[in-house]
């Protein structure tokens, strides 16, 4: 039973119009010209259960600035240095045709685990969709960080699931951005891993 | 000391998989979800940065900027923003999207159901929460509209709300529903939430918010995960 005064308001689905308002052109570009970092481009599809795209889901990427410190009240940290020009926001709706998305920002800085030490740069992506009653939490993390090695969160994650949570380096020719690639899958063994956040 | 929020309370919300919504069947999960500690990653989220960037456009009314009204039955929806504690959730950027009077929504994707588009509703809103966590919005009742689903089916009339909260673990995109709506009962999404908390997605109309020749006045309050402090 729950020892609070008050359910939470029940989740129901984007469903397929959130468009309307829920991701706005620009809104997959998290820098500016001013924006502290390294530019990093991370795209993928979100797939369904046969494999699908699944052509309407909403990305919603949260991620630290360059020196890892978050655009947040609860990171009060006072020795990393905030970077003004970047917020570490991103939406995203998949392509209609394709399901892919993909979003333009910077690599983040490693953030500090609460049991101590510090966590393998990562972002936080929600994927919300028509036939998503509850948002889905992942996280994605970059295959050249040695930091991955030892980060808890991944080390939680069954060995066979792991990779799931890992984007990997792909060399695009027309792209002088380092382009991460993320594929988000439902169902079956290579399903990727989820966070009961 | 640092923040973090309590549970997700799964039996408070729908499940993944749902099969009379049919399209949960292959874009729900098939293994659990895993365990994690909050870190900063969670405990922080996009929310009150996007708050402070954004600006209210509260009248669905009058906001496509055409200067006529949109027609429909003028409506209030006003409530709070609270946490399971009862708290208030200040400065949390509320967002909603919704079908026009006659069920249509203006959408590229909309091309199915052959109601009339009204050129004075845009059929979307914004506005930031304030200190007691209450939100506002002048609107008009959504018609209810059919959707693929099974043979027949229709959508109950409904508002879809978007709230970024204070953190990743406050993520809540959900739907409010009117009273007294005979679709409720026959509706796979609504059915999908647990019944002891089918009432919590239904405004309640609410004679004080209605104004006299103007509107009337439906009161829906929202509750997120409920933050805590560990010393
Ligand atoms: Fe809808």
């Amino acid at each position: 039973m729950s020892d609070h005064d008050r359910h939470q308001t029940p989740s129901q689905t984007v469903g397929p119009y959130f468009t309307m308002r829920l991701s706005a052109e620009g809104e997959n570009v998290l820098t500016s010209p001013e924006t502290i970092g390294q530019r990093i481009r991370i795209e993928g599809r979100v797939l369904d259960g046969d494999r699908k795209r699944i052509e309407d889901a909403l990305l919603e990427l949260w991620q630290a600035d360059s020196a890892g410190r978050y655009h947040h009240p609860n990171d009060d940290r006072n020795d990393v240095p905030e970077d003004p020009a970047f917020n570490g926001f991103g939406r995203c709706a998949t392509d209609f045709q394709t399901g892919a998305y993909s979003f333009l920002t910077i690599r983040p800085g490693p953030v500090p685990h609460p049991d101590g030490g510090m966590q393998a740069p990562h972002v936080s992506v929600t994927i919300q969709a028509r036939g998503m009653l509850n948002p889905t939490f992942t996280r994605i993390y970059f295959d050249d960080e040695a930091a991955n090695a030892s980060d808890s969160v991944l080390l939680s994650v069954p060995d066979s699931r792991r990779a799931t949570l890992i984007a990997e380096r792909v060399d695009i020719t027309d792209s002088s951005v380092p382009t991460f690639r993320f594929d988000i899958r439902y169902q079956g063994d290579d399903e990727t891993v989820f966070f009961d956040v | 000391m640092t923040l973090t929020y309590s549970p997700r309370a799964h039996d408070d919300h729908p499940p993944f998989l749902y099969s009379d919504y049919r399209s949960t069947a292959k874009r729900a999960p098939s293994h659990g979800l895993i365990a994690i500690v909050q870190t900063l990653t969670e405990t922080t989220g996009p929310g009150p940065a996007w708050a402070d960037l954004s600006v209210d456009d509260a009248d669905l009314t009058t906001n496509a900027g055409t200067g006529g009204e949109a027609i429909g039955q003028r409506s209030i929806v006003t409530g709070r923003v609270l946490d399971e504690n009862g708290d208030p959730v200040p400065h949390t950027l509320v967002e909603i999207w919704q079908a026009n009077a006659c069920g249509r929504y203006m959408h590229w994707r909309e091309t199915a159901f052959p109601a009339p588009l009204d050129p004075n509703f845009l059929g979307v809103g914004q506005c930031r929460t304030g200190d007691d966590g209450e939100y506002q919005f002048l609107t008009i009742k959504p018609g209810p509209y059919p959707w693929g689903n099974h043979p027949n089916a229709w959508r109950p009339a409904h508002i879809h709300f978007s709230l970024l909260g204070p953190s990743v673990a406050t993520r809540l995109v959900t739907q409010m529903y009117f009273p007294d709506d005979p679709l409720l009962d026959i509706d796979p999404i609504f059915q999908s939430v647990p019944q002891h908390s089918r009432n919590l997605l239904i405004a309640a109309y609410d004679h004080a918010i209605t104004v006299e020749n103007w509107a009337l006045g439906y009161r829906w309050d929202i509750v997120l995960r409920g933050a805590r402090a560990t010393p």
